[in-house]
């Protein structure tokens, strides 16, 4: 099925941009700082429509691999969380930290890119 | 507030009449009220006292008083907060040990009519981080902030408790089940919260002391000149406990505002805060403990956020501000597992 255009991605960049170069100039004090963090959420929801569907795939095929079952990300998200906080599992547990770290760096993603201890993980990675 | 700029300056003047009398006269003026943004959790607002009297004395305030908010954050926050007559008492009596903080004119009461607050003196200097962090002007106090907030840590530790208000005990173990507690009950499990709940209850210790422990000594709630620190601010998390949890939490990775190899505040190295904390009468310091701080800091943070967020999901206090900040949890997991794993 053909998508329509403007698609959603499409959308909300328009939204976004409108705010960030007409509204925001024209304004000022807590409206000002409270449109910038709109427009920064906006960000967050461009980033998650292109990259959530492979983040959650990722996170599902890693924990897949860590407990050593198939299921869907609720259920599996569900016994990470149920072996954490029953001590089947902890920090020296084999791959959990690189599971985890690796589910964290995709949030970061989309959540915050420009965060320094992210983009210093990203360097150490190259 | 309900409350409106008009009302709450005829307000204050009624207030200044009755607690300045002395200074201000019979019938003082409130000029230049502003309310000053920083800080969503309070009310700040700064004004211009003008005495009726001869000479007609300009005297520079800021009141600091709650805002009316009911629900999860501030069922969150009861145990927690003090209450705005118990943080002026605190500032008053570390201002009294020689910890630099803005002096308490007066104590709002029921007969006020203005709320829970307390009026203090203006005081001028930088407070946003990222001016301290960056502009030229304070590059001199940047080689020596972090060792003076170790001298300043150790003052305000030293603070007597018998000069203080009945304050709660909270070291690691209440805090750990409080936060572990507000978390849980979101139903939105964070795995690298579970691994740091267990991480700080297997390696919790003891205290060496128990001591007045501010809670929120960060960059953001210091108030700077460039020739060092003018005045500790924002006392409203201040509670008995371990000391080394204030040097702690001024080291968690959030408080860098990007400056992540200074540890200190974004400023400044460990050695140096340790440093001037010990040269001031600070017990030595152990930096493992520091650390275990740092972590619970980290995780304090996290879910910090987590309640702000809830405050907007449930429709305490909507706000974009409070929904976008969610998204600054995986912040604090990327800087647990740095520090765990």
């Amino acid at each position: 099925m053909p998508t329509d255009r403007p698609t959603v991605p499409e959308l909300v960049e328009a939204v976004r941009e409108f705010m960030e170069n007409e509204v925001q100039p024209n304004l000022e004090g807590s409206v000002a700082f409270h449109t910038r963090v709109a427009v920064n959420v906006l960000r967050i929801v461009e980033r998650e429509l292109a990259n959530g569907e492979a983040l959650r795939a990722g996170e599902r095929e890693g924990l897949a691999s860590l407990l050593g079952r198939d299921g869907d990300l609720d259920d599996l998200a569900n016994d990470l969380i149920k072996g954490i906080r029953g001590g089947e599992l902890n920090v020296d547990t084999p791959g959990l930290a690189d599971h985890l770290r690796a589910t964290v760096m995709a949030k970061l993603a989309i959540d915050n890119p420009r965060y320094k201890s992210y983009q210093r993980a990203l360097e150490q990675d190259a | 507030m309900a409350q409106g700029h008009d009302a709450l300056a005829s307000g204050l003047e009624r207030a200044l009449a009755r607690h300045l009398r002395e200074r201000l006269g019979d019938e003082p003026k409130v000029t230049e009220l502003a309310r000053l943004t920083a800080g969503a959790a309070n009310e700040t607002w700064r004004f211009e006292a003008v005495g009726s009297g001869g000479d007609g004395e300009r005297l520079g305030c800021i009141l600091r008083r709650s805002p009316a908010s009911l629900g999860v954050e501030a069922a969150a926050d009861s145990e927690t907060n003090l209450g705005k007559t118990g943080e002026a008492a605190v500032q008053q009596a570390a201002r009294a040990a020689g910890v630099a903080a803005a002096e308490v004119l007066f104590v709002l009461d029921q007969d006020d009519n203005l709320g829970e607050g307390y009026v203090m003196t203006l005081l001028e200097g930088e407070t946003i981080p990222r001016r301290i962090l960056r502009d030229p002007e304070y590059g001199r106090l940047r080689a020596h902030l972090a060792h003076d907030c170790g001298r300043t840590l150790a003052q305000l530790h030293s603070v007597d408790p018998a000069r203080l208000p009945t304050l709660n005990r909270m070291g690691a173990a209440e805090q750990l089940e409080r936060y572990g507690e507000i978390y849980r009950s979101f139903g939105q499990p964070v795995p690298v919260f579970d691994l740091a709940l267990r991480w700080l209850a297997d390696h919790r210790r003891e205290p060496s002391r128990v001591t007045l422990v501010h809670g929120d000594f960060r960059n953001g709630n210091l108030m700077v000149g460039p020739e060092g620190i003018r005045a500790v601010m924002d006392w409203e998390l201040a509670h008995l406990g371990d000391p080394m949890e204030d040097l702690g939490w001024l080291c968690v990775t959030s408080w860098r505002f990007g400056e992540i190899d200074h540890p200190v505040g974004g400023f400044g190295q460990r050695e140096d805060l340790f440093a001037g904390y010990e040269a001031a009468g600070g017990d030595r310091v152990d930096p493992d403990v520091v650390r275990y701080w740092e972590v619970f800091g980290t995780l304090k943070w996290g879910i910090m956020c987590m309640i702000m967020t809830h405050s907007h999901l449930g429709g305490v206090t909507r706000s974009v501000e409070k929904a976008a900040i969610g998204r600054r949890v995986s912040e604090t997991e990327l800087d647990l597992l740095n520090l765990l794993a």
